[in-house]
């Protein structure tokens, strides 16, 4: 019995675990641990038109149950990403969802264009919450209005459906659902890190290079299911969740919480085995719990006997 | 290839001043393939210190499957493994990176082995492999103050060994850089703190140099992006992984 099988807008998933982007690059490093055609989808790193090289060193510092980073988008630029690392990819049964990231609306639109294009390119994920960009990225991630243009201008020229990353650092998240949603979003993903900071003992001054980073780990998770929790009762959209988890357990809980797939991201640094070990992990832990298949337990923190799996309260 | 295995601890002791060494065993083993790669380890099962620690490799035994490592106590995680006791596991990921080439040298040829601090340990594997093949091999060890010194002895069997430390407490006082100067060589070897590799590349600008750097990682196998540094190639974008591209480079290879 397939117990894990899921569909969402573009995507056939086998299952409903796949690493989330920035947490496994194109993929090409975990290849050397397990075949990667045993996950859902990979999310890729984010794509910028130009490469880029990010942020100055360090980019890491570690806090009480999770991470901080300030990468800064490093990616080798829209035309390598086309050109070799999609089609390495494709030699995977695995679906690709594309983050696309940039600084400008048309900065978002070249890359939505061109790399949606890709065959194994079934979904993009839309990155306007990326903390560690000084420019771009944050006011279309704060803003519910252009949030919604930005959504609508990539709906346009995207050929495959596009899937928005809210972040968590802002006053309402709800607002800024309701907002991509009515910009034509076919699904949102959430969410990304909580802009933190940690100080030097000795200097006083911040770890990071960058000042500030980005924290994920398990640090995060009850903030994500919470925000999960607002978000999917308010929406109509499928949530692809994600925020410090780590075990079948964490997975089944984002589907309470109102997710229809989990991603996984800073536990792939931890433990390289982590996806597949989940996989294969969920349905006893589902058994166990009495499911049948895991799309029952979407939205269960909330939902009333009968009601579909993603739909407004 | 890289493995991820639960390793037993087969014996750890305090060698220095809050340096510890390690002894390992693992099948990983079988997977080094030159002296200067490092091992990730999990010091805990649980979410705090959530993150691997690098940590090089100093020498190891294929034979016996076992693997020595020296670290300094340093922070949570180190001080959490500096507690571990024989026959107790630790979930090892490696060997990962690339180390130092051996075959850059030929028997005959005299070689320099300079370390600073907690970056002498993996010169020591270097040292043995070096004498191994016939190469005649000198060491400079820096150290801050004497209470912080490591493996002069064992050193010193496989040749010539300076030992400076920056107080004048132990040794020659001052840094490596000055014993350098005074010496002829065909290569040099280095690994410690990124001024020390700068002030060694800078001084050296026509020899033979390898260096080994460090950097904050995250995931250790090239993924996570956190420890890249700029190539030499001057176009801004084009940059290596300490961890998967290194961490031991070609002078000039990377901007340090």
């Amino acid at each position: 019995m397939n117990r894990l099988n899921i569909e969402l807008p573009g995507l056939n998933l086998k299952n409903p675990i796949m690493p989330a982007s920035g947490c496994f690059g194109f993929g090409r490093e975990y290849s050397q641990f397990y075949d990667l055609s045993k996950l859902g989808a990979i999310m890729i790193k984010a794509a910028t038109v130009e490469p880029r090289f990010g942020n100055p060193t360090p980019r890491v510092a570690e806090t009480s149950a999770g991470m901080l980073n300030a990468i800064g988008l490093q990616n080798p630029g829209l035309e390598k990403v086309v050109s070799e690392e999609l089609p390495w990819l494709a030699q995977y049964d695995v679906p690709i969802i594309a983050n696309i990231a940039g600084s400008v609306e048309d900065d978002y639109i070249a890359v939505a264009k061109e790399i949606s294009k890709a065959a194994n390119v079934r979904a993009l994920e839309l990155n306007i919450s990326c903390p560690n960009v000084k420019k771009g990225g944050i006011t279309f991630g704060t803003v519910p209005e252009v949030a919604k243009q930005l959504t609508k201008k990539v709906k346009e020229v995207s050929e495959v459906p596009v899937y928005v990353k809210l972040s968590p650092n802002v006053t309402n998240i709800v607002e800024m659902a309701k907002a991509v949603e009515a910009g034509g979003a076919d699904g949102i993903t959430m969410i990304n890190t909580l802009i933190g900071m940690r100080l030097n003992l000795k200097t006083g001054k911040p770890i990071l290079a960058n000042l500030t980073g980005g924290l994920s780990g398990p640090a995060v998770k009850p903030v994500a299911i919470r925000m999960i929790y607002e978000v999917s009762q308010a929406v109509s959209l499928p949530i692809i969740g994600m925020g410090g988890v780590q075990s079948a357990e964490d997975v089944i809980e984002f589907f309470y919480a109102g997710a229809s797939a989990v991603a996984v991201g800073t536990a792939n640094f931890v433990d390289p085995f982590v996806c597949p070990n989940i996989i294969n992990e969920l349905p006893s832990a589902l058994e166990q719990l009495g499911f049948e298949h895991i799309s029952e337990c979407t939205g269960r923190s909330w939902k009333k006997d009968g009601q579909p799996a993603y739909h407004r309260a | 290839m890289i493995k991820k295995e639960l390793s037993k601890i087969i014996s750890q002791k305090e060698i220095a001043a809050d340096v510890y060494e390690l002894i390992m065993e693992a099948d990983l083993v079988s997977e080094i393939n030159a002296p200067g790669q490092f091992v990730h380890i999990r010091v805990s099962n649980g979410f705090d210190p959530l993150l691997r620690r690098p940590i090089s490799i100093c020498s190891f035994d294929k034979k016996a499957k076992q693997f020595t490592m020296i670290y300094r106590k340093d922070g949570r995680g180190t001080s959490l493994m500096s507690d571990m006791e024989p026959g107790m596991y630790l979930d090892v990921l490696g060997p990962l990176g690339n180390g130092f080439p051996v075959d850059e040298v030929n028997a005959g040829e005299t070689a320099l082995l300079v370390g600073g601090g907690i970056g002498v340990p993996p010169l020591y594997e270097l040292s043995n492999q070096l004498i191994e093949k016939g190469v005649n091999v000198i060491h400079i060890l820096g150290f801050q103050t004497k209470s912080a010194v490591f493996y002069e002895k064992e050193f010193t069997e496989n040749g010539m060994t300076f030992i400076t430390t920056d107080d004048g407490s132990y040794g020659r006082k001052g840094f490596v850089t000055d014993v350098i100067k005074e010496l002829s060589f065909d290569c040099l070897y280095t690994c410690g703190p990124t001024p020390m590799l700068r002030a060694i590349e800078k001084g050296n600008p026509d020899k033979k140099l390898f260096l080994s750097l460090e950097e904050r990682m995250g995931c250790g196998i090239g993924a996570c992006y956190a420890c890249v540094c700029h190539s030499s190639d001057a176009s801004g974008s084009s940059y290596k992984k300490v961890c998967s591209d290194g961490p031991v480079f070609r002078a000039g290879e990377v901007i340090i």
